[in-house]
């Protein structure tokens, strides 16, 4: 589970969440061009909606998260657009929390933006199909993983007393990455081959 | 407005510390919240997050030290970590409480405009707008999709064929994303759009809105004070 509810957290891990959360918000929409904001808000409702589909992963089913393949589209502005959608599913759905707002960003936004900024320009640049898959899913899971240690970190910081539930946390992780990984790799792969434009990061 | 007064309450809710004013605030919620014809979607999505805390029950009263209530084997129930437990439980479940309560019937397009009323990045709000406007159609282009692989005899199974079926409908989905976008941008500058729209004024809060609010942060506040006490 990605998005902490309210009333886990302790204070300085929320403050601290904000922080960071405000700082790359305020930096992606910085670099974000008014013309572009059709295409990454359309975008974020697309990742939304794909967030929503289950996918069966072994004896369970996950949801996947997409923020490595945000990363790869919208670069810097992956982190305005996860906050959109945290807040939407926070209204929509009551996932997440208004106080952990800032934290769930960062949590999801973060792994995302800095494995697609080390990746991306190795996927984009190769003509070997089996390669570019393997790189995509490798952004995917890593985003995934990146993610997990997050939510685990920020309750371990929270309370001592949360470390096992963490650990617990990390295991549920596992068959995400998986999923991640598979269908990351599947979508940059169909995208390459369909729209090879569309994996070029909006802000320029 | 109720925005504001959810922050507040959540803000303060997850800052309690002891468990009696925890019980009542959340039993004042549970009221408040029945009071206003509960659907049976809220409860579904309130049993969603309840599966969050039952992790924690699991582990919390093992871990803890503090005087032992019960022995199963080898593992000692601690009085501190089923407290804390429940302590955990009641804080979560009365903060989703309050926001689907206050939030949960909030139309977005309304939303946007609180938003900008907040001062937050014009930007931001119009990207919000943007994709709760698109959300619903970009849903049922999805489940178009879905109805269609099912049609072909598609079942979801763990296997590397489900994971690549599952890529390529997301794929479909991003590239039809793509291009609305691109429509939608050129109808906007068709229509001079020059960077904002113009935003339609939000209704003045009337008294009653007031003292709603002052109402649920005075609550919010005073059941921070009881428990700092």
């Amino acid at each position: 589970m990605a998005h902490i509810p309210d009333g886990l957290l302790s204070v300085p891990v929320l403050l601290c969440g904000a922080g960071v959360a405000a700082a790359g918000v305020g930096l992606g929409l910085r670099r974000l061009d008014d013309r572009l904001i059709p295409r990454a808000g359309i975008l974020a409702a697309a990742v939304f909606v794909g967030s929503l589909v289950s996918i069966p992963v072994g004896p369970s089913s996950v949801h996947v998260l997409l923020s490595g393949l945000m990363g790869l589209m919208l670069g810097t502005a992956t982190f305005p657009a996860v906050l959109v959608i945290l807040l939407l599913q926070t209204l929509l759905f009551g996932f997440g929390g208004l106080t952990t707002l800032g934290v769930n960003t960062v949590n999801i936004a973060l792994p995302g933006v800095l494995f697609a900024l080390l990746l991306g320009p190795a996927i984009r640049r190769t003509g070997h199909a089996a390669t570019r898959a393997a790189l995509a899913g490798l952004v995917g899971a890593l985003s995934v993983a990146g993610t997990g240690g997050l939510v685990a970190l920020s309750l371990a910081v929270s309370s001592s007393d949360y470390t096992p539930v963490a650990k617990v946390l990390m295991a549920t992780y596992v068959p995400l990455m998986i999923g991640e990984a598979f269908v990351t790799a599947t979508i940059v792969t169909f995208l390459a081959r369909v729209q090879p434009d569309a994996l070029r990061p909006a802000t320029s | 407005m109720r925005l504001v007064a959810a922050l507040i309450a959540v803000a303060a809710i997850s800052l309690l510390h002891t468990l009696p004013v925890a019980i009542a605030v959340f039993s004042l919620t549970a009221v408040v919240a029945a009071l206003h014809r509960p659907e049976r979607r809220l409860w579904r999505r309130l049993l969603h997050v309840e599966a969050f805390i039952l992790l924690l029950f699991v582990t919390l009263p093992f871990t803890m030290a503090g005087p032992t209530v019960a022995t199963f084997g080898p593992l000692h129930v601690s009085s501190t970590g089923l407290w804390r437990a429940t302590l955990i439980a009641l804080k979560v479940s009365t903060s989703v409480l309050i926001l689907l309560v206050f939030l949960g019937g909030m139309e977005p397009e309304r939303l946007g405009s609180t938003l900008r009323a907040l001062h937050v990045p014009e930007r931001l709000s119009r990207l919000f707008v943007m994709t709760a406007r698109y959300v619903g159609l970009i849903r049922d282009e999805a489940r178009r999709l879905t109805e269609t692989m099912r049609a072909r005899g598609f079942r979801p199974r763990s296997n590397r064929h489900t994971w690549r079926s599952y890529g390529h409908l997301l794929g479909m989905i991003l590239v039809r994303a793509l291009e609305r976008a691109e429509r939608v941008e050129e109808a906007m500058l068709c229509r001079g759009y020059a960077g904002h729209y113009p935003h339609s004024p939000l209704p003045a809060p009337r008294h009653r809105d007031w003292a709603a609010f002052a109402l649920v942060s005075g609550a919010a506040i005073l059941a921070l004070m009881v428990d700092r006490l």
